[in-house]
């Protein structure tokens, strides 16, 4: 195997080396940016958070070499240990006595910390890609399913006992590797109704329509339920059937006269009546399904209870489960409360450093925003406000485009792969990236909810800058072995 | 491996998400940083700490170097609500010795954005204002205790005569419609609100300062914003010198207390108003202070209205010492030489219409007209040109000619001095005549303007600027009360020449009668021993009792004053006009007065008219 070593270097993918070494340059001048204070702008001084990028960049550098220089094959042969190192370790981290700021992520070793979240999202991927992978694995056994699922639960699980949330919630990334590996898009699709009708019946709950009996956010939802169900069943029912139309017609025009009714004549409670409609579309559906033998009209039962249910449940979910502070970070997300000093005082100084920056910013180290200290966690999570203030719109767009450049690279590499193992670990690194990205901009922005997640390469921070490069590296790595 | 083509469509499903999130992020990007500037402001807010550097008031000198105006230290009260925690009312209430009640009104007038439309809790507001030193001794001391207050070092005006007040006016608390009108102004600002501190308030006031500190999320200064390259020093406001004497000033206010009227000289060959003395006045020094506000409703309550600056604001008929003026359109038309004769036998009579004169010899010529001030005569004058038919072609032609005369000696218009509020009078001209005669109207109609009564009426500083045209033989430069401004130069008006329409010839003629009336005419009462007085007395009939009015200017051949005096219902001018015009001409020319004259001075400070005004 002595060839493969030297064509490592010729069969490395030098765009995405490329693009990796911009990020991560840039990252280091946002960190210089973010934590700089006045009067002190020696960024190569060890001491200062500039400086201890700068060292962490160096190790990274040489840790990416190194994961180059190793055998691919050892991913592939040791994807079950590292994994298993890596539970344990996430295991053990939950009693370790060092908490901070409420969290027991970390281990401290001496003079360094480390986060072992960071690097489990590698293991997992690998663990993913290892399993599925496996000739006799298949999508739709349901064993084969469940086991890949438990690779992702158990160290989300043992994360979220580490009281890291949003780091868990990274997980949730690997649903798009499964989408891409078969897993059916009903699962996605359930997932995205699911948010809609959070976000929908939580921000329209209490705003009346004009019969002042019906909530918006009930009636959007019930009828948004309606109309879909009469969408799955054209999509997914018998070819040429005239059921879809049926529901369509009578459910929607039974909503529109009831509504009308409602405003203008009786006032009632519109939702009642919607409710009757979903019962009558379930028991349709049942003799629709005993005539024509179709399973898949079960499935649009199953969904149509399942959103009523799920509906009815948001309440109870965002009242009881929910910690009031994040109870109150999506009431502010979603415009329910003003408060920009207390939940909303991030995002809100946040929008205004990045609102600052104009068209091409305040240049390099002259932001106000982020050099007095206004936006909280600048040189972390929030970093990218450093980024809008000091580079303004410029800068910024070219930020979120160089990410996208890496995203898309990341899916050309991973479809290329002629293994399953290194297409599943290559999606899983691609959603990895892209959920940093989602969730971490669209926080600053004030688009998604406040999650505590860093963006990738930019953040402050070792553990993270090594737990993407290994993530990005060895994927590289498993690249250049291909045969092109 | 297997291709499962079905599914690898589904790598455009996921790349297609990533692009359209990446898309909604660059237009909230977009919107964010392009679109809106609120949250620029919002940056400059959080971050800027704007301390404002307040420059030194310009003080202001009589003509004669003594200090007039000057300031006193003070002391703000600002307080910067973002910065204030755990506040303890009564303590502070306590300390600075206000009520609850006021310290509550106060905030919540500082936080009312229709009164304070700059309010943000981020940067100073005013809290109180002008406190004394002793008074704010206490708060320095507890200042520990209250977070987020401070105080700044302000001054007060502080006058060292108790004379000239409405000359020069005070200042006060910038309002809500000032601010609006110059951008330069915030809450709290001081601004001329009467006076020369209103007409000179660009040169008074200067040029604030700005500091521009930056702060950082703890309300901790962090230095100076770019090492204070964008700092502005303050610039200190000008230095005034008036043409004020405020010794002639004060024996003008002593002569007319308990008198409604004024004074007012003017030095003739500058233009430079001497003395302005408005009668009833009050001590400046009452509106300088926390006071102002109670002192100021006080006076505009007063019927005795002393706050009107009588001078340039009262419009009276000016009498006989019109005749001069008339005098002067009279020789320049032609309509009269020095040897023509008017009849008067106890006044002018003709085609029925009778206006009285008193005794003396007649018929007579112009300079014995002026010196005994004969009615007859000047109507005939007036008669006759607004007669004069083969010259004009119509009385509306004549009337209009002699109105532009008037509006060349400075009546009928303002003169422009440097003081707001001056009023203009008014001229007639032949349409106020055509409207109210329904164009019926002929010389006799009108022939009550010759003598200075009827429709015209002069302010003092009108009449006042007669006497120095009529000194200057023929011009005059607009009387201004500023003589010098430091470190600039006065506005063109003040230095230029303004002629009238009549010849500097003519003018000689109206001298020698002034003259003459010193000697041996009406104001005899005005003949010093030692200086050539001209004058003109006016006795101004009016629904009370008559005004008593002087106007001359002294000395004759080199005149240094030109004075105008008027008395409301002092009646005959020799009563009160001519010898307090004596007592000033005396006292600015030789300094002092001579102690029979002092005695004189005494003695008209002493008289009251009755008004039929008691409460004061």
């Amino acid at each position: 195997m002595a060839y493969m070593k030297d064509s490592v270097w010729k069969n490395v993918d030098w765009w995405t080396v490329t693009l990796y070494l911009a990020l991560v340059i840039l990252g280091w001048f946002s960190v210089c940016g973010a934590s700089y204070n006045y009067g002190e702008p020696d960024f190569f001084d060890f001491t200062t958070r500039a400086g201890k990028q700068l060292m962490w960049i160096g190790c990274s550098m040489i840790l990416g070499f190194v994961l180059l220089m190793l055998e691919d094959r050892l991913y592939d042969t040791y994807a079950y240990l590292i994994y298993g190192f890596m539970i344990l370790l996430l295991f053990g981290t939950i009693f370790n006595p060092h908490e901070i700021k409420g969290s027991r992520s970390w281990i401290v070793l001496g003079p360094v910390s480390l986060q072992p979240a960071e690097f489990a999202k590698f293991a997992t991927a690998l663990a993913l890609g290892k399993y599925i992978g496996e000739y006799t694995f298949s999508m739709q056994r349901t064993r084969d399913m469940l086991t890949s699922l438990a690779i992702i639960l158990v160290p989300m699980t043992l994360i979220i006992l580490q009281k890291e949330t949003g780091s868990a919630l990274v997980y949730l990334s690997f649903f798009l590797m499964l989408y891409r590996e078969g897993m059916t898009g009903a699962v996605l699709f359930s997932g995205v109704c699911a948010v809609v009708f959070f976000i929908v019946g939580l921000r329209f709950g209490a705003v009346m329509m004009p019969d002042e009996m019906t909530t918006w956010g009930e009636f959007s939802v019930l009828t948004l339920v309606i109309l879909l169900a009469s969408l799955l069943v054209k999509l997914y029912g018998t070819p040429h059937s005239r059921a879809s139309l049926y529901i369509f017609w009578t459910g929607g025009g039974t909503i529109l006269l009831g509504s009308l009714f409602s405003c203008y004549v009786i006032p009632f409670n519109v939702c009642h009546l919607q409710l009757w409609l979903c019962g009558a579309l379930v028991v349709y559906l049942i003799l629709v399904y005993l005539r024509e033998r179709l399973r898949n009209y079960l499935y649009v039962i199953v969904f149509t209870l399942c959103s009523v249910a799920f509906f009815f449940s948001t309440d109870y979910v965002f009242n009881k489960v929910l910690e009031p502070h994040q109870k109150v970070r999506i009431e502010v997300l979603l415009g329910m409360k003003d408060d920009p000093a207390g939940a909303g005082y991030n995002v809100n100084q946040s929008k205004i450093a990045i609102g600052s920056g104009g068209l091409f910013g305040k240049g390099f180290l002259n932001g106000t925003q982020t050099k007095l200290k206004y936006v909280p966690e600048q040189d972390t999570d929030f970093i990218f406000c450093t980024v809008g203030e000091e580079q303004g719109f410029v800068g910024s767009a070219a930020v979120i485009l160089l990410f996208m450049a890496l995203i898309l690279r990341l899916i050309i590499l991973a479809e290329r792969q002629d293994t399953r193992f290194g297409r599943v670990y290559g999606y899983c690194v691609m959603g990895i990236f892209f959920f940093h990205l989602f969730i971490n901009i669209g926080m600053v922005l004030g688009l998604t909810p406040v999650i505590g997640i860093p963006l990738p390469f930019f953040s402050y921070g070792g553990s993270s800058l090594w737990g993407f490069t290994i993530l990005l590296f060895v994927f590289l790595r498993i690249d250049a072995a291909q045969e092109k | 491996m297997e291709h499962d083509y079905k599914l690898e469509k589904r790598k455009y499903v996921i790349a297609g998400t990533v692009i359209a999130i990446v898309v909604v992020y660059l237009i909230r990007l977009l919107s964010l940083q392009i679109m809106s500037e609120d949250y620029k402001k919002n940056a400059d807010s959080n971050a800027f700490l704007k301390k404002i550097q307040y420059p030194s008031r310009g003080v202001i000198y009589d003509r004669h170097g003594e200090l007039l105006v000057y300031n006193q230290p003070a002391y703000d009260i600002t307080v910067i609500m973002k910065e204030v925690t755990r506040l303890d009312t009564m303590d502070l209430c306590n300390t600075l010795g206000i009520s609850p009640e006021s310290l509550r009104e106060r905030f919540r007038s500082m936080k009312d954005r229709r009164l304070n439309p700059g309010y943000s809790p981020y940067t100073h507001q005013v809290l109180l204002t002008q406190l004394s030193a002793e008074e704010c001794g206490m708060f320095q001391e507890k200042l520990f205790k209250f977070p987020g207050f401070y105080i700044q070092r302000r001054t007060i005006r502080q006058y060292n005569h108790n004379a000239g007040a409405h000359i020069l006016g005070d200042i006060a608390e910038v309002s809500k419609s000032e601010m609006e009108k110059d951008e330069y102004y915030i809450p709290g600002d001081f601004i001329g609100k009467l006076g020369v501190e209103r007409a000179y308030e660009k040169q008074l006031r200067g040029e604030k300062g700005m500091e521009i500190l930056l702060r950082d999320a703890r309300g901790r200064i962090q230095g100076n914003y770019m090492d204070g390259k964008f700092d502005k020093a303050s610039v200190p406001g000008k230095n005034l010198k008036l043409g004020l004497d405020i010794e002639l000033q004060e024996l003008g206010e002593r002569l007319l207390e308990g008198k409604i009227g004024s004074i007012v000289a003017i030095e003739p060959s500058t233009g430079e108003v001497l003395c302005m003395v408005s009668s009833p006045s009050y001590d400046p020094r009452i509106m300088a202070g926390r006071n102002r506000g109670k002192n100021h409703l006080k006076m505009a309550q007063n019927p005795w209205k002393p706050l009107l600056n009588r001078a340039i604001m009262g419009t009276y008929p000016p009498g006989s010492t019109f005749k001069t003026a008339q005098a002067l359109t009279f020789l320049q038309e032609g309509i009269i030489n020095t040897s023509t004769s008017y009849p008067c036998y106890k006044g002018f009579n003709f085609r029925g219409l009778h206006v009285g004169c008193h005794a003396h010899p007649s018929p007579l010529q112009l300079v014995p007209a002026i010196a005994t001030s004969c009615n007859g005569y000047f109507c005939w004058g007036l008669y006759h040109m607004i007669g004069a038919k083969k010259k004009y072609g119509s009385v509306q032609k004549a009337m209009n000619t002699w109105r532009d005369y008037m509006v060349s000696m400075g009546f009928g218009y303002t003169l422009g001095i440097d003081l707001p509020g001056e009023k203009r009078g008014f001229i007639p001209n032949a349409s106020v005549y055509d409207k109210a005669y329904r164009g019926s109207w002929n010389g006799l109609t009108v022939i009550s303007i010759a003598i200075g009564q009827g429709e015209v009426t002069l302010t003092p500083l009108q009449i006042a600027n007669l006497g120095a045209t009529i000194a200057n033989r023929g011009y005059f430069i607009t009387p201004h009360v500023v003589k010098e401004i430091e470190g600039d130069t006065l506005e063109s008006i003040y230095r230029k020449k303004r002629y009238t329409m009549t010849e500097k010839i003519h003018y000689e003629e109206v001298v020698e009668g002034m003259r003459a009336a010193v000697t041996g005419g009406t104001c005899r009462g005005a003949n010093l021993p030692d200086i050539e007085v001209c004058g003109k007395t006016g006795t101004a009939e009016n629904r009370g009792k008559d005004h008593s009015a002087f106007m001359g200017f002294a000395p004759m051949n080199d005149p240094k004053i030109a004075i105008a005096v008027y008395v409301e219902n002092g009646g005959f001018g020799a009563v009160y006009g001519v010898p307090i015009g004596r007592l000033m001409i005396e006292k600015y020319l030789k300094r002092e007065l001579s102690p029979e004259d002092e005695v004189l001075a005494a003695d008209i400070q002493k008289r009251r008219i009755d008004y039929g005004i008691h409460e004061r």
